[in-house]
């Protein structure tokens, strides 16, 4: 049998997926078997090496990676093609959501981001009462995780203090789902202090919710809005990524004599072959696959001009250090000033790269920067900016060696605090350490507190047990148990304080 | 004016069991009870130079200079191996801080934290440093919204107390047992000035907590439990109280031969103090 249909049997057989997942494997597995888009040589070659990366998306590309629809629009205006009228009630209101849901394609197929829920449904809830609230919630909470079975899927909630947001607040940290993933915009002009303890109680009890920092986010995409969606990704509202290419920064820096040549001659090489990647994928999705002839672009779910491309960037550390190490330096990312003054200088000549090419059909003419999270197989590399698992500081040195980096990353960082569990008698310092680490400029505040079932891996959840079945008999109902159970066998994950390891599906 | 340095065995820029939100945390060295549960024995005494630890250190982090031990943080990989060495439970790693030094710190991590703890060892014996570090804090416009606690073993006398207490925003008080033979035989101290200390903080509204160890078959007896009931009763009934079990992490000696407490007694006996009317009891998060 030719290698392709060997690889669709394997698919077909394989013990541990699902239905749902083998028939979404064999589509990725199909798509991969087609030509890939042409590049040239060099590009070709970096992505072979993969110093440059492509997400393992599949050969051609049909669908952004990640679609923010404006939801207020289904539900303010119906859609005339799933022939759905406005909703009038909080039932119709989430029952055209739960519609809408399947009709958002992403890269995992799965949607990505459930709209600001909150602002979504409080037009809804005037004659609700609590209970009735209370329990709606809980349902359409339930039939997520069930139906939509990806920790990927993120909800936004804030940054007013409401009801629903309480509700929703109140029910994840009762449920304890994988899904739906969450984030809590806070904006300390608008967000109580009440919220915001609701919001660490939260993480408390299930290291859900991040916390946004609305400023900066509204500074980076004004008026028309932005969400917060799959894991740590910031990107306009009404539009979303059509793609996420990323550099492996240590594979940059080997490739380097000294650091001047990294600066010099090497990084911007090898930044300029990212974004011809990405240009040669856009254009596919674009000028060929007929994407946005969708009915969400006519109805005004999405625009065309909103999506992004992601220039993703990870294993600062590595570089870093190896660097260091080039200049015969001792001093190690994350603890040492030289050595965190060198990742700075390596964020800045990335913005500053990014920032002066343009690219066609991607919004406002410019890729932006994410500290990209990591893929399940990234053996070796840390995610993003992150300091290597094990060797973190204490959280607020931790914060403080970060927080100057994450202005250079508009679309989004991802940096995940371990806490231990003494934190569960003192919810004011949990409060206290969000509050700092957003008034140093920390975009994103995401923490795990040991010993919760529900981790994150790289920016998704997954449930340790879930893992733990998972390798005793194979299987798991939700999608991220998998990726969670590869991240746990190259990334060390189990071994120390909990954490996430990876992103969506590697190539297998 | 000769302000005065403290002897610091350890600073945290992070703690969230050291008093209400996040506090940055300074472990004095040096302690006035010889308590044999301790669980930083080092942190008992304070050095005497003997140099016994010096050959001890794997990475050559120590050297006798001028008859003072020197230890250098660049070489030092936190083995302790020099702090088991030690024949009198010192610590060659501690620092000197001055009052300056210590407000640098905060200011550098101010937005994360709620407060301040001085903690020990017995933070009390280097009295003169804590009044002069909490008085230049509350001076201090950009610090002064920081809260200043002391952790504390409650033996310092009602005089130093009254010096300190104008300047201090609470005190979280260990009572070791309330027997004062079985407090002496504990700590190598009768407990009256500890008792007393808690009657006068709490007098002037500065008593932010009190704290006790439950150890099997000592202070987790009825009559110690009743004991604790009644004196934090004859406080306040809202008082919080934090009940701490004793494990082995950290202990040396013969308290390595007692049984730990374990989580269903200490839960039980919290019941009972809950039972009898004490409205705010903790119990340890973490058993190590
Ligand atoms: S902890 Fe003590 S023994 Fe270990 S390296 Fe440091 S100074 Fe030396
Ligand atoms: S720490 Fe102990 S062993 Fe070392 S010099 Fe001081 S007293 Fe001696």
């Amino acid at each position: 049998m030719p290698d392709v249909r060997v690889c669709f049997k394997e698919i077909t057989e394989d013990p541990t997926l699902s239905f749902a997942q083998k028939a979404r494997a064999l589509a990725l597995a199909a798509e991969n078997s087609l030509e890939y888009p042409k590049l040239d040589t060099q590009t070709a070659e970096a992505l072979e090496e993969r110093v440059i990366c492509d997400m393992y998306e599949g050969h051609a590309p049909y669908k952004p990676r990640y679609v923010l629809p404006d939801y207020s629009v289904v539900l303010t205006e119906g859609s005339s093609w799933l022939e759905l009228a406005p909703a009038t009630t909080l039932d119709e209101a989430i029952n055209t959501l739960m519609i809408a849901y399947h009709h958002v394609p992403s890269v995992t197929n799965m949607p990505v981001f459930l709209g600001h829920l909150d602002a979504l449904l409080l037009p809804f809830c005037d004659d609700v009462s609590d209970e009735a609230l209370y329990s709606k919630i809980k349902l359409f909470w339930r039939y997520l995780d069930r139906v939509l079975p990806d920790a990927f899927m993120h909800a936004n909630i804030g940054p007013t203090d409401n009801r629903v947001a309480r509700t929703i607040l109140k029910v994840d940290a009762e449920l304890k789902q994988v899904a739906p993933n969450l984030t809590f915009i806070w904006d300390p002009q608008l967000s109580s202090e009440g919220i915001l303890a609701l919001a660490c109680d939260c993480i408390i009890e299930c290291s859900k919710p991040h916390i946004a920092n609305h400023p900066i986010h509204t500074a980076v995409f004004g008026e028309e809005g932005y969400g917060i969606a799959s894991c740590y990704n910031a990107l306009p509202l009404g539009g979303g990524a059509s793609t996420l290419t990323r550099l492996n920064l240590y594979e940059v820096a080997r490739r380097s004599k000294d650091t001047e040549d990294f600066f010099a001659t090497v990084l911007p090489h090898y930044i300029e072959l990212n974004c011809q990647l990405t240009e040669v994928r856009i254009k596919h999705l674009f000028e060929t696959s007929g994407f946005f002839d969708s009915f969400l672009v006519k109805e005004g779910w999405i625009h065309k001009d909103r999506f992004a491309a992601m220039f993703g960037v990870f294993s600062m550390a590595e570089a870093v250090n190896l660097l260091q190490e080039k200049e015969g330096r001792a001093g190690r990312y994350g603890h040492d000033d030289s050595a965190n003054a060198l990742g700075y200088r390596i964020s800045e000549a990335l913005a500053a790269a990014v920032t002066a090419r343009p690219m066609a059909h991607v919004w406002r003419n410019r890729a932006m920067l994410h500290a990209q999270a990591g893929l399940s197989d990234d053996g070796g590399c840390t995610p993003g900016l992150r300091i290597p698992y094990g060797t973190e500081p204490d959280p607020v040195t931790h914060v403080q060696a970060l927080a100057p980096q994450h202005q250079f990353y508009p679309s989004g960082v991802s940096d995940i605090l371990t806490l231990d569990e003494t934190v569960r008698n003192n919810r004011a310092a949990l409060v206290q350490l969000v509050k700092g680490a957003l008034s140093l400029g920390f975009r994103e505040f995401t923490a795990n507190i040991a010993h919760n079932d529900l981790v994150r891996v790289t920016g998704y959840m997954v449930r340790l047990s879930d893992i733990k079945r998972f390798q005793q008999c194979g299987g798991s109902r939700i999608n991220t148990t998998v990726l969670g159970a590869e991240a746990a066998e190259t990334g060390d994950i189990l071994h120390r304080a909990p954490r996430v390891v990876a992103h969506e599906f590697t190539s297998r | 004016m000769n302000l005065p340095l403290a002897k610091v065995s350890r600073v945290l820029t992070f703690s969230c069991v050291d008093g209400p939100g996040n506090r940055l945390v300074l472990f004095l060295q040096g302690c006035n009870f010889a308590c044999l549960s301790c669980h930083n024995p080092h942190t008992m005494t304070v050095c005497n130079h003997c140099g016994v630890c010096v050959p001890a250190c794997p990475q050559g982090a120590l050297r006798l200079v001028d008859g003072k031990v020197s230890h250098d943080g660049q070489l030092c990989d936190d083995c302790d191996k020099c702090l088991d060495a030690c024949p009198i439970n010192s610590n060659p790693k501690v620092v000197e801080m001055s009052v300056g030094d210590v407000l640098a710190l905060l200011k550098k991590n101010k937005p994360f934290l709620t407060g301040i703890t001085v903690s020990g060892g017995e933070a009390t014996t280097q009295l003169k440093f804590i009044k002069a570090l909490f008085f230049v804090i509350k001076q201090s416009e950009s610090l002064k919204d920081l809260t200043c606690l002391i952790d504390s073993n409650g033996y310092l006398p009602e005089h130093a107390w009254l010096d300190l207490l104008p300047v201090t925003d609470g005190v979280m008080l260990d009572i070791k047992a309330f027997d004062t033979s079985l407090h002496e035989a504990l700590t190598g101290r009768p407990n009256a000035r500890t008792l007393a200390s808690a009657r006068l903080l709490h007098a002037h509204g500065k008593l932010e907590e009190l704290r006790f160890l439950l150890v099997p078959g000592k202070t987790d007896r009825p009559e110690e439990i009743r004991s604790l009931l009644q004196f934090t009763k004859e406080l306040s009934a809202d008082l919080p109280l934090r009940l701490n079990a004793f494990q082995h992490h950290g202990v040396r000696g013969e308290a390595l031969e007692w049984p730990v407490m374990t989580e269903v007694s200490v839960e039980a006996i919290a019941a009972l103090l809950r039972m009898g009317g004490l409205n705010h009891v903790t119990t340890p998060a973490v058993y190590l």
